[in-house]
């Protein structure tokens, strides 16, 4: 009976909430878009200038695109969820067959990047900053992800790796392939220092908690200028060699053993390799964890903590497990980062970097390991390519700075990722095991953890 | 008799002022069903969670003994080791499965310390180490074996959430079994059934019983699964013990009418 009278075309209903939404678009706009103070030569210094014209074109946008969205979505009957109405491409991605098919095809991409035609020194440092955060991103799936534990300080093990790298070449001149292991190592030592105060925290405290951890060690590597350089850092950190062989143009050196022309690229090429085997490695230990009894063990602790207690899981070793892995392979890329820059501050390990890394992981899908390359492509990328988008100008005239506004426009992105798929891009959650056929299990079983 | 499997004795848990069980005593024996009745609020799930480790009781003891006569103080364990080294197994009265994760999982989740063992607290796992792999295999059987005792094998790779709700009572029992325990605790198993799935319930607990070598302690409200099933039942009342003995016994006990059966058959 009801549903005659939803179905039809309610022009008034749509007028009314497209005015509503730009009354309430108007009073955000009036001091964001309608007013600008403009510094002047005067003695006063500041003057306001008023754009009407501007906030008019704001408003109209809103209403315009209100009734875009009244006219061409579906009528909300409040169960509709946009989740629900998963596309055909997302359900594709979702499945495991394709995920075993689209990552070797990645693999073989990421192999022959730095040979492309347009790989100049930009693209690939691009490259490797790319591959960093989804390591990283793998790394925190399984502490968020997996475990359900929300860890906003997770920057703070990086920052242990990258630091580790930088005094232990710089005090005892250990190598790099020496620190790497190392620096995993107090990483994880790390991860369970903040593992044990955490263990009976959920939720909101615990996010609080490992928000504060990670401020603490940022401030402690700020502060501490005798050990740790304070806000100057450590710089001439030692760069990874080739087996051995330096990138330089010396006669000793990669270029002159292997009979090459000398380019300053050769490093670049070698870190973007360098960047890749630890990924790889991520990718592998991390995917096989998963389907570990630990990796299980992680899962199930997500789902239901009193449950695994009463199938006699130790709760606490489980949970430090995840905290510890989780900071080893932050430790791993941040002893990497200190490589790759020669020099580290801790300007480079700020609640920024969390975020960003937490944002990778809950872009990219809670569980899945091909979500988290997509959503860091998608962020890292995304951010870069926004600064690149000078065609622009064409439309908004020649003063507009796309690379001011790229924040705006990439939250906006986020905003609308969330909403389109609010589990991310793959919410499904592939089984550790299976009896006859692996079939997903769709998000609305999954529970998110409420630590 | 023979040396009983669970031995509680003076068992009192105090809340603050309230005393939710008053120094009750009773045994659990293998190969027997004993249930624990009461009206609401008689200290029926306090008692349980003290035996299975939830809650530390103020006072009393709880024996487990197994049969090569290792006896385990449980009031004095944490919760996670009594089902880990005094196997005691339990479900709960709201469901508690690993709802996002598929019936095969959920069983195998319950032999992870075997498992954890087997893969080396994981380096042998990450390997793949042939001893690992039997050791994976075996898990497997065995939930398959629980799975067709329970009659679920067509749905092993479904999450556990979306089967119906009978099933999903008796996929916690048959998880609770993969722990290996030598007693199986169950709160309110029969709670929200319809009368089939109470009679496959019944039947599944029967074949436990008989064939598993485990004592099971249940709570119920259901009269028609304690009267059919039980060997023993012990009849709890603001807190104190008011009757012990065979259904048939209990139900004749003028005290238990006065205090619980009497309003049941109102």
């Amino acid at each position: 009976m009801s549903t005659n009278t939803q179905t039809s075309f309610d022009l008034i209903g749509m007028l009314k909430r497209s005015a509503i939404a730009t009354i309430i678009a108007f009073l955000l706009f009036l001091p964001t878009l309608g007013l600008k103070t403009s510094a002047s030569g005067g003695v006063d210094g500041l003057f306001l200038q008023y754009r009407w014209s501007l906030l008019a074109m704001g408003c109209a946008a809103i209403f315009i695109g209100k009734m875009a969205l009244e006219l061409f979505a579906k009528p909300k009957d409040g169960q509709q969820k946009p989740a629900a109405q998963a596309s055909a491409w997302a359900k594709a991605i979702a499945s495991p067959k394709t995920a075993k098919a689209v990552a070797p095809l990645l693999m073989i991409f990421a192999i022959a990047f730095p040979f492309l035609p347009f790989a100049d020194r930009y693209v690939l440092d691009i490259g490797i900053l790319i591959i960093t955060y989804v390591m990283l991103g793998w790394g925190l799936q399984i502490v968020v992800g997996l475990a359900g534990l929300l860890d906003l300080g997770y920057v703070a093990f990086y920052a242990v790796g990258a630091y580790s790298y930088a005094l232990l070449s710089a005090h005892f001149g250990f190598g790099f392939w020496m620190c790497l292991p190392l620096a995993g190592i107090l990483a994880a030592a790390w991860g369970v220092i903040l593992g044990f105060p955490v263990l009976r925290l959920r939720g909101d405290y615990l996010a609080i908690v490992t928000l504060a951890f990670g401020e603490i060690i940022r401030i402690i590597l700020l502060n501490w200028r005798s050990f740790t350089g304070g806000s100057n850092g450590l710089s001439s950190i030692p760069r990874p060699s080739f087996f051995g062989l330096p990138f330089n143009q010396e006669p000793g050196g990669f270029a002159a053993t292997f009979g090459l022309e000398y380019s300053s690229l050769q490093r670049i090429i070698f870190l973007y390799f360098l960047i890749l085997a630890l990924a790889t490695f991520t990718f592998f230990v991390t995917g096989r964890l998963r389907r570990l009894p630990i990796g299980r063990a992680w899962e199930a602790l997500r789902e239901d903590e009193i449950a695994c207690r009463s199938l006699g899981i130790n709760t606490v070793n489980t949970k430090l497990s995840a905290f510890a892995i989780g900071a080893m392979f932050g430790g791993f890329a941040g002893s990497f980062f200190a490589a790759k820059q020669a020099f580290v501050s801790p300007e480079s390990f700020n609640f920024m970097e969390s975020a960003t890394i937490l944002a990778i992981v809950v872009l990219g899908g809670m569980s899945s390991q091909l979500g988290v390359v997509f959503s860091a492509i998608a962020m890292i990328g995304g951010i870069e390519l926004l600064r690149q988008l000078q065609f622009l100008k064409v439309i908004f005239g020649p003063d507009f700075d796309p690379s001011q506004l790229r924040l705006l426009l990439f939250g906006l992105a986020m905003v609308l990722m969330m909403l389109w798929r609010p589990r991310g891009i793959v919410s499904t959650r592939t089984p550790t095991v299976f009896l006859k056929d692996e079939k997903t299990v769709s998000a609305a079983m999954i529970s998110q953890g409420r630590g | 008799m023979s040396q009983p499997l669970l031995s509680v004795n003076q068992l009192t848990m105090r809340f603050g002022g309230l005393t939710a069980v008053d120094a009750v005593s009773f045994d659990v024996y293998r190969n027997h069903i004993t249930a624990v009745i009461g009206p609401n609020g008689a200290g029926k799930t306090t008692a349980f969670n003290c035996i299975t480790g939830f809650y530390k009781p103020t006072e009393g003891q709880i024996v487990l003994t197994h049969t090569d006569d290792k006896e385990f103080k449980l009031e004095e364990m944490e919760d996670f080791r009594i089902s880990q080294e005094a196997k005691v197994a339990r479900t709960f009265q709201n469901i508690r499965l690993f709802g996002g994760m598929t019936v095969l999982e959920n069983l195998m989740i319950a032999q992870h310390n075997r498992l954890m063992k087997a893969s080396l607290y994981t380096l042998a796992g990450i390997f793949n180490t042939p001893s690992y792999q039997r050791a994976q295999l075996a898990a497997k059987a065995k939930a398959e074996l629980w799975m067709d005792r329970i009659g679920i094998t067509d749905r092993a790779d479904d999450p556990a959430a979306a089967l119906p709700y009978g099933d999903q009572r008796r996929l916690e029992i048959a998880r609770a079994m993969c722990t290996d325990p030598v007693l199986l605790c169950l709160d309110e198993p029969a709670a929200g059934l319809n009368p089939k799935e109470s009679e496959e319930l019944n039947a599944l607990l029967r074949s436990i019983r008989d064939n598993d070598n485990v004592g099971i302690l249940l709570i119920e409200h259901d009269m028609s699964v304690v009267m059919e099933i039980s060997d023993h039942v012990i009849v709890l009342d603001y807190g104190r013990k008011i009757s012990d003995g065979t259904a048939t016994e209990v139900r004749n006990d003028p005290a238990v009418i006065k205090a619980y059966l009497g309003v049941v058959e109102d």
